[in-house]
């Protein structure tokens, strides 16, 4: 079965959010932003102000560091644009999302369903991963311009806060939803019926680690 | 007299190396993977490895990098024992950083590298230690190849110190928990090429299996019959865990395995495995001291001297040259 393809604004209204079901394939129109531990460390820990109107500018808040340059007039070239892992920025999400009102975070691999239920359920926001990964150089055509770049002295090129406007930017696979489910939760659950017979006839390391589990149905994250 | 290869063809070629390894994906990678889409059945993973064939074709219709996350880029330096450098080796490691620098900017490429600590981003993808860069010798010719890789970094590596006890159904467990662990949500960005080293010391236990997974192409085959029959065998093994690309349902995990080994302490049996993913970056080129530069992505790196296992090396070719 072919999965669903679906164009949503970056600043989505919630009924719009609710339309959406696991699995479905999102293109996205509109401003997006990259924030991640640097943006997230500087905004949340140092508070220092954040330089955009949010959501109302942007509701996106994209898990990524673009493969990018800023020339010497002081404008941009964006080649490939990808995410990076979010289950790292569990930490800070809850804070960045209450101060942003941010409707979409976009990354790799996704968040548990136990953040899903916490605080993004709550917070009328869902999950969108990035495909592949990664699909850097479609993702990198659905860039219509480089809106700014800010923090870039302050964080380098790779943590900055890129501003990007997004023409059917994608594709992206929605990964939670307003029940606060996981499509990745949902796979493993699948997977996990088979593990029994690949392992068959393994047996655990002579010499084991402090912390081992022997539950293949446990993730690592 | 002995002719030098001139530094300037060193580093033009370097920074034509760093485009091609960030844009085109190697054909023996694209070969597998189209191989491994023709035979997926999992709706979510079809998907997903349609997408990434699509995503192949627009980074090298725009000339743009094909993965956001350029990975870390590394050297590896090959020379023939007659192969001589204008300006000596501290010139080539000179013009090795200095395309890594440039090329970084003019991709683009994303500048991945920071000081663990203090998190320092020259923007470039220099710094301390970085970019790697390592060498390996031939007992002829009087060429040198360059070989860039750029491997993602944080996820899909592992290493354990196994014991002869553990034997090869230890070595099976831990490749398994390694597909396992980071193949939920594709941390690793699979399928991929895997690499495991067997044995060495610690360390050389790492640099085999990375060696494993990023200087062979999908296709090749340890020279020994028994250890090719186990990279087919494990191949198999990680295909039939029923996890695809991004850990959806799906049967194609493993695009290719390769194991590579080196003789260890008589009373372990270290074993690393590592993952090189939907991005299998690298590029390779030999120049000669006449100016010629040949372009291919086989770093054809694990000859017959790389694997040599006695004291003295004296192969019959020698003699005829």
């Amino acid at each position: 079965m072919k999965p669903r393809e679906i164009r949503l604004s970056t600043t989505p209204t919630p009924e719009a959010i609710a339309e959406l079901r696991l699995g479905d394939i999102v293109y996205l129109d509109g401003l997006m932003y990259t924030a991640r531990e640097g943006v997230y460390m500087r905004a949340l820990e140092e508070k220092a102000n954040i330089p955009m109107e949010l959501p109302s500018e942007s509701a996106a808040n994209f898990h990524c560091s673009p493969a990018a340059r800023i020339n010497a007039d002081g404008s941009f070239d964006m080649g490939a644009v990808t995410a990076t892992a979010s289950f790292r920025f569990a930490k800070w999400l809850p804070e960045w999302m209450a101060k942003t009102g941010a409707k979409l975070i976009i990354g790799k691999g996704g968040m548990s369903s136990r953040d899903y239920k916490e605080y993004f359920v709550p917070n009328g926001a869902v999950y969108l991963s990035t495909v592949g990964y990664g699909t850097g150089a479609l993702l990198g055509r659905g860039v219509e311009n480089v809106e700014a770049v800010h923090w870039n002295e302050e964080l380098g090129l790779a943590q900055a806060m890129w501003v990007i406007r997004c023409n059917k930017m994608g594709p992206f696979i929605v990964a939670s939803d307003l029940n606060g489910d996981c499509l990745f939760e949902r796979e493993n659950a699948k997977i996990a019926e088979n593990i029994a017979r690949v392992y068959e006839g393994t047996k655990p390391a002579v010499l084991k680690r402090y912390g081992e589990t022997d539950d293949r149905s446990d993730e690592v994250i | 007299m002995t002719q030098h290869i001139p530094l300037s063809l060193i580093q033009s070629t370097a920074q034509t190396l760093m485009e091609k390894a960030a844009i085109e994906i190697p054909q023996d990678y694209l070969d597998g993977l189209k191989r491994a889409a023709d035979t997926e059945d999992g709706d979510l993973s079809s998907f997903v490895l349609r997408a990434m064939l699509d995503n192949y074709e627009a980074a090298k219709e725009d000339r743009r990098a094909m993965c956001g996350d350029t990975g870390v880029p590394r050297w590896f330096v090959k020379l023939g024992n007659d192969a001589r450098v204008e300006g000596g080796m501290v010139a080539l490691e000179g013009a090795l950083r200095r395309a890594t620098a440039h090329a970084t900017n003019s991709v683009p490429l994303r500048p991945n590298r920071v000081h663990p600590l203090w998190r320092t981003d020259h923007d470039n993808n220099v710094g301390i230690g970085a970019p790697e860069i390592e060498y390996g010798f031939e007992p002829s010719g009087d060429w040198i190849d360059l070989i860039t890789v750029h491997k993602g970094g944080l996820f899909g590596t592992d290493y354990r110190m196994l014991f002869p006890s553990d034997g090869i159904q230890g070595i099976k467990r831990f490749y398994l928990d390694s597909l396992m662990a980071f193949g939920k949500r594709g941390l690793a960005c699979q399928p991929a090429i895997i690499g495991i080293g067997l044995g060495g010391s610690k360390d050389i236990c790492m640099t085999l299996g990375k060696r494993a997974s990023v200087l062979r192409t999908v296709g090749s085959r340890n020279s020994d019959p028994r250890i090719a029959a186990m990279e087919d065998e494990f191949k198999e093994l990680g295909n039939s865990i029923g996890m695809g690309a991004m850990g959806f349902v799906g049967k194609n995990m493993v695009i290719d395995c390769n194991i590579e080994v080196g003789y260890c302490h008589t009373g372990g049996m270290p074993m690393s495995v590592h993952a090189f993913c939907l991005s299998s970056r690298r590029a390779v080129a030999r120049l000669w001291p006449d100016g010629r530069v040949e372009y291919r992505t086989d770093p054809d790196w694990f000859t017959p001297y790389q694997r040599r296992e006695t004291v003295d090396w004296e192969p019959v070719q020698e003699a005829a040259e």
